[in-house]
């Protein structure tokens, strides 16, 4: 009976835990409901994934009432694909949060921080799944809520002014998602996302069409921060508390781009892309995003910020896939967005170990610590090679397809850039590097103003986290029947018209 | 305002009509206009001008503040379980048809359920960001004082 | 011309309220300012909603006899749950812009820009 409910249950079961974790007492209670559910949700999502691997679709009718004017849950390759990221990273950081979060969170909010935590995964999760697209809002409005709230506990108080300043930018992002969607409803009488696809093609030359289109894209745009709307990112993820840079870093800016995929494959449909100047748009945004974004990365003093900063810079890797619009770069952004959640996880989580063991995040304050802690350097050095993607690691496999597209469509310059990217990624990961192992130790301990300063390596509940991700880095960089099989899968149906 | 006469006994005699009110929006949903949004909303509002006459501290008294966030927390259980109550009865999730005997029976119960989930929730969020932007400010000027 | 104007001027009243909340959150450097500015560029929203959904000579949506023409109940009961997020945000706003004033003792975005960065 269970397994015709999968694709539903995926969604209500953080938020049948998210009240339930609110009401308990402050202790572990919180964190291990929070952690089984987590598990539950990822064994879910593999086997959804299995489910529709083969190139089928699950429907699932909210309610009983069958699409398009019920809501519909609708499972293929491409969300089974982000659903499987979203909550294994949730999986992975929860058991890593106990310690974590004991450090960074007053004891009387653990239990509201979890339900939060839980809130914000299930709209993550919600997000990727449904197939209806003011349903999609509504779960869009309950991670962000949530996440405005989660940032907000940051230890310093410049946390409440990147929770401020993301409140603002996510909300006209949302609010012009609405109008985008407004618009649409009131051309075509309908919010399912299939029954759009098929009413779209004949209003394609309707000036109301285009409006919504554009709404709907600077709306996202804002929500993944794409460059220039990225403003709100790197201090959000600098000044957030070490687990929810790491949940965030590699699933929310993710979920935005899938909807991205989403809106402009199998809603609005690659012909309606192809007569306006989207695709050119992404691609120079992209490309200038991509230069500007990661040498502004290789200056900052802030190991968390020069990692957000990289995250902009590789978000515009996601939509140069989509700017070039064929097969392959679809297939390239798909598999991006799976293994730049693992290595921004990995790295995240191994600059969360550092910041955990001496309480601060200044790239200034960690020098010498890798011969304190070699396998949190370790983990920084594979999830750094895999950021710049060197062969044998994950990033590799993504950049590859990349480069691969833009060679096929003869972007010559697009190759270019992202080798020039990888370059600067080389200085900036060099950067931390150097100054972990090569700078010798100040040793007279007045770098760090607090006193929990100890030079030794990190407990095993960060190290054990961290180190999965790291291997899952190496092992998707040498099979990559997961990533690319699905992605190519996905590719088949959200392009119909390319097979 | 506890010397101003007029607005304590106007407000006496509203608050039990404002009750009445909600409990007919919330009951009422399912044939007219109305709903959990709108009783729960209603709801509160009774409660914070009875705090905004008499005080929060007798407000606090009516409902405390620790058994809001139960209540807000129970809402979302008893929507959610009504959905999870309604698949365990062999139906889709929140298909309210199976659960009675009769496909209209079973849409009436449902419907009253979700939004007495909705209305409980709506009602008990309200209160705590009325109570949570009431109490900072008095907090601020105990410090100060 | 004319007609065209005085035809679309529930869109002309929505554009104005949007344009005005939208120039208020970009323009205003006080931070409950830029969340009233929000709160006016979502209610611009909320109208677009309300005026599409209305049918020509429709009656209430509320089943009658006789009744046959009705307008769309649909975007009202979308932008209820728009109306409570809008709710959620500005609490959730408004809370943020308490705590920052705890912690910078100003609201002015300039001077929290200044306070950050003398630091």
């Amino acid at each position: 009976m269970i397994e015709n409910h999968l694709s539903l249950l995926i969604v209500v079961l953080p938020l049948l835990a998210a009240p339930i974790v609110a009401v308990l007492p402050n202790g572990r209670m919180p964190w291990s409901i929070s952690t089984l559910v987590s598990w539950a949700v990822f064994a879910m999502a593999c086997i959804q994934l299995i489910n529709v691997s083969t190139g089928s679709v699950i429907s699932y009718e909210l309610g009983g009432w069958a699409p398009p004017w019920g809501i519909e849950y609708r499972i293929d390759a491409a969300n089974a694909l982000v659903a499987l990221i979203v909550s294994g990273i949730a999986a992975v950081t929860l058991p890593y949060a106990l310690k974590s979060v004991e450090q960074e969170i007053p004891k009387h909010q653990h239990s509201l921080f979890y339900a939060a935590f839980m809130l914000c995964f299930t709209g993550l999760l919600g997000i990727t799944l449904t197939g209806d697209i003011f349903n999609l809002f509504v779960f869009l409005e309950i991670s962000s809520l949530s996440s405005y709230a989660l940032i907000s506990l940051g230890k310093q108080r410049q946390a409440l002014t990147a929770s401020y300043q993301y409140l603002i930018m996510g909300t006209i992002g949302a609010t012009f998602f609405i109008i985008g969607v407004g618009l649409l409803y009131a051309m075509t009488g309908t919010l399912n996302m299939m029954d759009l696809s098929q009413r779209l093609p004949e209003l394609y030359e309707h000036r109301t069409i285009h409006t919504a289109f554009a709404f709907i894209m600077v709306g996202f745009a804002l929500k993944l921060a794409l460059f220039p709307l990225h403003l709100w990112l790197p201090n959000a993820y600098t000044y957030a508390p070490t687990v929810v840079t790491v949940f965030l870093a590699a699933t929310a800016t993710k979920v935005a781009v899938y909807v991205m995929l989403r809106v402009i494959f199998s809603v609005f449909g690659f012909t309606f892309i192809e007569d306006t100047p989207t695709d050119e748009l992404f691609m120079i945004l992209c490309v200038v995003g991509i230069l500007m974004m990661s040498f502004y990365a290789i200056y900052q003093q802030d190991a968390k910020r020069l990692l957000a900063y990289s995250s902009v810079a590789q978000i515009g890797y996601m939509m140069l896939g989509i700017g070039i619009g064929s097969a392959l770069g679809i297939t390239a952004t798909l598999v991006h967005l799976f293994n730049h959640a693992l290595m921004k996880g990995a790295l995240f989580m191994a600059i969360g170990a550092i910041v955990y063991q001496i309480g601060s995040s200044r790239i200034e304050h960690m020098q010498g610590l890798g011969k304190h802690m070699p396998w949190t350097f370790a983990a920084i050095v594979i999830g750094g090679l895999s950021l710049i993607g060197v062969p044998g690691t994950a990033g590799f496999i993504s950049k590859w397809y990349l480069v691969l597209a833009a060679i096929e469509k003869q972007h010559w310059l697009i190759v270019i850039v992202i080798l020039a990217g990888s370059l600067l990624a080389v200085i900036y990961v060099w950067k931390l590097v150097e100054v972990l192992y090569f700078k010798p130790a100040d040793e007279s301990g007045q770098t760090v103003s607090n006193q929990l300063t100890s030079r030794k390596e990190a407990p095993l509940m960060l190290l054990i986290p961290t180190w999965i991700l790291v291997v899952a880095n190496v092992y998707f960089g040498f099979n990559t029947e997961l990533t690319v099989g699905t992605a190519e899968q996905a590719v088949k149906l959200l392009l119909p018209s390319m097979n | 305002m506890k010397h101003n006469l007029i607005l304590r006994v106007v407000s006496k005699f509203l608050i039990p009509l404002i009750f009445l009110f909600a409990l007919y929006v919330q009951f009422h949903g399912d044939f007219g206009p109305g709903g959990g949004f709108q009783a729960g909303v209603i709801f509160s509002a009774a409660i914070i001008l009875y705090a905004l006459v008499f005080g929060v501290d007798s407000a606090k008294q009516v409902i405390p503040p620790s058994i809001l966030l139960f209540l807000a927390s129970l809402g979302v259980l008893i929507y959610a379980g009504t959905g999870v109550a309604s698949l365990m009865m062999g139906g889709n999730y929140l298909e309210y048809g199976v659960l009675a005997s009769t496909q209209l029976a079973g849409q009436h119960i449902g419907i009253l359920l979700i939004e007495l989930g909705v209305g409980i929730t709506v009602m008990a969020v309200m209160l705590i960001m009325f109570f949570a932007f009431a109490e900072r400010g008095r907090q601020q000027e105990d410090k100060k004082s | 011309m004319m007609e065209y104007i005085a035809g679309h001027y529930n869109y002309w009243l929505i554009i104005i309220i949007m344009m005005a909340g939208f120039y208020t959150v970009i323009s205003r450097g006080n931070l409950v300012k830029k969340i009233a500015g929000l709160n006016i560029f979502q209610v611009s929203v909320f109208l677009l909603y309300i005026s599409i959904s209305n049918v020509k000579d429709g009656a209430v949506p509320i089943i009658e006899e006789g009744v046959t023409l009705y307008s769309n109940p649909l975007p009202h009961v979308l932008i209820l749950t728009a109306i409570v997020v809008g709710v959620a945000t500005t609490a959730l706003g408004l809370a943020l812009v308490i705590r920052i004033k705890e912690a910078y003792g100003t609201i002015e975005e300039d001077d929290i820009h200044n306070q950050d960065q003398s630091l």
